[in-house]
């Protein structure tokens, strides 16, 4: 990737950090460090990757994403807006009565939203219809889904990813966003997830492994999984830190459960990310 | 005699000829009566998921996003106990329109016993909002089903038993909507409301309830949710009395449904004669039926007593 595509990636990732720590400032939602870490994961999918038509959200040819990570929405959300699917101000009304951004997708009132997400583990087996379909039509059709470590302890999830793997669709590719506190990323990063590693494996999946946060790691392992020469579901590990961006998100969960940032701690968020910001412009890698 | 199941089986392969989008899944259920007909002509749109019933409802909520109409077949144990939160989050609140088949309900079960033997499917299928709720009560009417589930937009549950019953009788294309019933008997006595296989305990307990001067009217309630409410209360208002009998759970089934109607809109007595809140244990079906109390006699026994209460 050039250095200056990704700056262009990293200055947009901001962009979107921001916008999350203001709409769950405002709404109050206690999901800021879980929408964090998955930034990097949605920016490079959204602008690297899936071909899509942001205003022509139900172009039959898209690529389709099924984004499945509880807690993670506002990150869908952000991500979305930025990339011209709906209005940017939709986001300050973000889990408010009627408004159309929903707690969890919901594919027919937010547009590119492709399916029903909210409940755990659910995302692959959506993603076996949508390719079945593909299948019956004859055409290859190519689903992502970006789904959270904790599905990976939902027995349904592996209930689909043992479908998949038996009917060997090659067009579905999953991110794992295996999200974990600053402190224990470097140290569990080796070992960890060996287990479900070696689980995909067994049923017949191609396991690749990223740094979440590097967006050289994401295209290599997203060119590697797609097109899939052996007609195998491919899975990316993706190793991420909680509360990526923002330090006092950061210190996540095992420290303290996550609190909605109050007015002092989202202006201290927007400071980082803006002196992060000036970081890119000023030609000095963050 | 023929079973509902394999009328509804004949039904999809007469479907499957006009509508390319038809697709049906199941959940190991090859060779059965309701995948047959369909598999031995359409084999490209029939899918065996296994004994995946959770990812057989996921995978039918990504084929109907696609714009295909799927059709999930399993013992409706599974299909709605098992996959009840798939169904929820995937179908039923997103309004797919899919169309759930629970095989081998209620006690046709049989000698499987308690765990197959499913009383609570159509409590768990009617509390969910925007869910239609279909048992049919012969051959002809769950071939005439599938018709209209497949044309309905909004997500469906059909409830079918395994044994062969006997024909119902004729009925009038018109009745068989989404929200419809079929008045089989007239009478101004007795309310018999019934769906599946005691629709024909109810008719046999008319007969006798004739002999004793007491006129039934007999309701197929085959459509639980929406409720034929109209047809209902047209005929409460006649007889001023109804039982209301259900190869199902006392709790969530037709009966609680017919007299929270009732109270609501025009109190009168109303008794169920349903499985009394109990699980089941192995027997034949019709072992099954007379230790649980699900047969004509109960609902003689209860229309003698709503009658000597009756309001008109």
């Amino acid at each position: 990737m050039k250095a200056s595509q990704r700056r262009e990636l990293e200055r947009t990732a901001l962009e979107v950090r921001k916008d999350i720590v203001r709409m769950t400032g405002v709404s109050r939602a206690c999901h800021l460090d879980s929408s964090l870490s998955v930034v990097d994961i949605l920016v490079y999918l959204y602008w690297k990757v899936l071909k899509i038509r942001p205003d022509e959200p139900l172009w039959p040819e898209r690529d389709r994403l099924i984004f499945s990570k509880d807690h993670g929405s506002p990150a869908l959300y952000a991500v979305l807006a930025r990339r011209g699917f709906f209005e940017r101000k939709e986001l300050w009304n973000y889990r408010r009565l009627g408004a159309m951004l929903q707690g969890r997708p919901e594919h027919a009132r937010t547009p590119g939203v492709d399916a029903p997400g909210g409940s755990r583990g659910m995302a692959i087996g959506i993603a076996n219809g949508l390719l079945l379909s593909s299948r019956m039509d004859g055409n290859d059709r190519r689903v992502f889904c970006v789904i959270g470590s904790e599905e990976l302890r939902e027995g349904s999830l592996w209930e689909s990813a043992l479908r998949a793997g038996d009917l060997g669709y090659e067009g579905l590719t999953v991110v794992v966003d295996s999200s974990a506190p600053p402190s224990a990323a470097q140290t569990l990063a080796p070992g960890k997830g060996a287990s479900e590693r070696k689980r995909f494996e067994a049923f017949g999946w191609r396991v690749m492994e990223a740094d979440g946060h590097n967006f050289d790691h994401l295209e290599r392992a997203v060119l590697r999984a797609h097109p899939g020469p052996e007609g195998l579901p491919s899975v990316i590990m993706a190793r991420t830190i909680i509360g990526k961006g923002v330090s006092s998100a950061e210190k996540g969960p095992l420290e303290k459960p996550g609190r909605p940032l109050d007015r002092n701690g989202m202006e201290q968020a927007l400071r980082e990310l803006e002196l992060a910001s000036d970081e890119i412009e000023g030609g000095v890698k963050p | 005699m023929r079973s509902t199941l394999s009328g509804f089986g004949k039904g999809l392969m007469k479907l499957g000829r006009g509508r390319g989008d038809l697709v049906l899944l199941h959940a190991d259920m090859a060779g059965s009566e309701i995948v047959t007909p369909f598999a031995s002509l359409f084999p490209e749109r029939t899918v065996n998921c296994g004994a995946s019933e959770q990812d057989m409802v996921t995978t039918a909520a990504g084929l109907a996003l696609e714009g295909k109409k799927p059709v999930a077949i399993a013992p409706s144990a599974f299909l709605t106990a098992r996959s009840f939160d798939q169904v929820r989050t995937c179908l039923a609140i997103p309004d797919l329109g899919v169309v759930l088949v629970g095989t081998h309900s209620g006690l046709s079960a049989g000698e499987d016993g308690a765990v197959h033997q499913m009383n609570q499917d159509v409590a768990l299928m009617r509390s969910l909002p925007g869910m239609s709720v279909l048992v049919p009560s012969d051959f002809d009417s769950s071939f005439a089903m599938a018709g209209l589930a497949i044309g309905h937009p909004d997500p469906v549950y059909v409830r079918l038993g395994r044994d062969e019953v006997p024909d119902t009788g004729p009925f009038d294309e018109a009745e068989m909507r989404i929200g419809g019933g079929r008045l089989l008997l007239e009478g101004d006595g007795v309310t018999l409301c019934a769906c599946g296989i005691m629709v024909h305990e109810a008719l046999k307990a008319a007969r006798i309830l004739s002999q004793q001067g007491i006129n039934a009217e007999v309701i197929d309630c085959f459509c639980l949710k929406p409720l034929p409410s109209r047809l209902i209360l047209s005929s409460l208002r006649r007889t001023g009395c109804c039982v209301v009998a259900e190869e199902h759970n006392v709790i969530g089934g037709l009966g609680e449904a017919i007299a929270a109607l009732s109270a609501s809109e025009n109190p009168v007595p109303v008794k169920s004669v349903a499985v009394s809140d109990r699980y089941g244990q192995s027997g034949t079906p019709l072992e099954l039926q007379e230790y649980y109390g699900l047969t004509f006699r109960e609902i003689v026994g209860e229309s003698a007593q709503v009658w000597s209460m009756r309001r008109r």
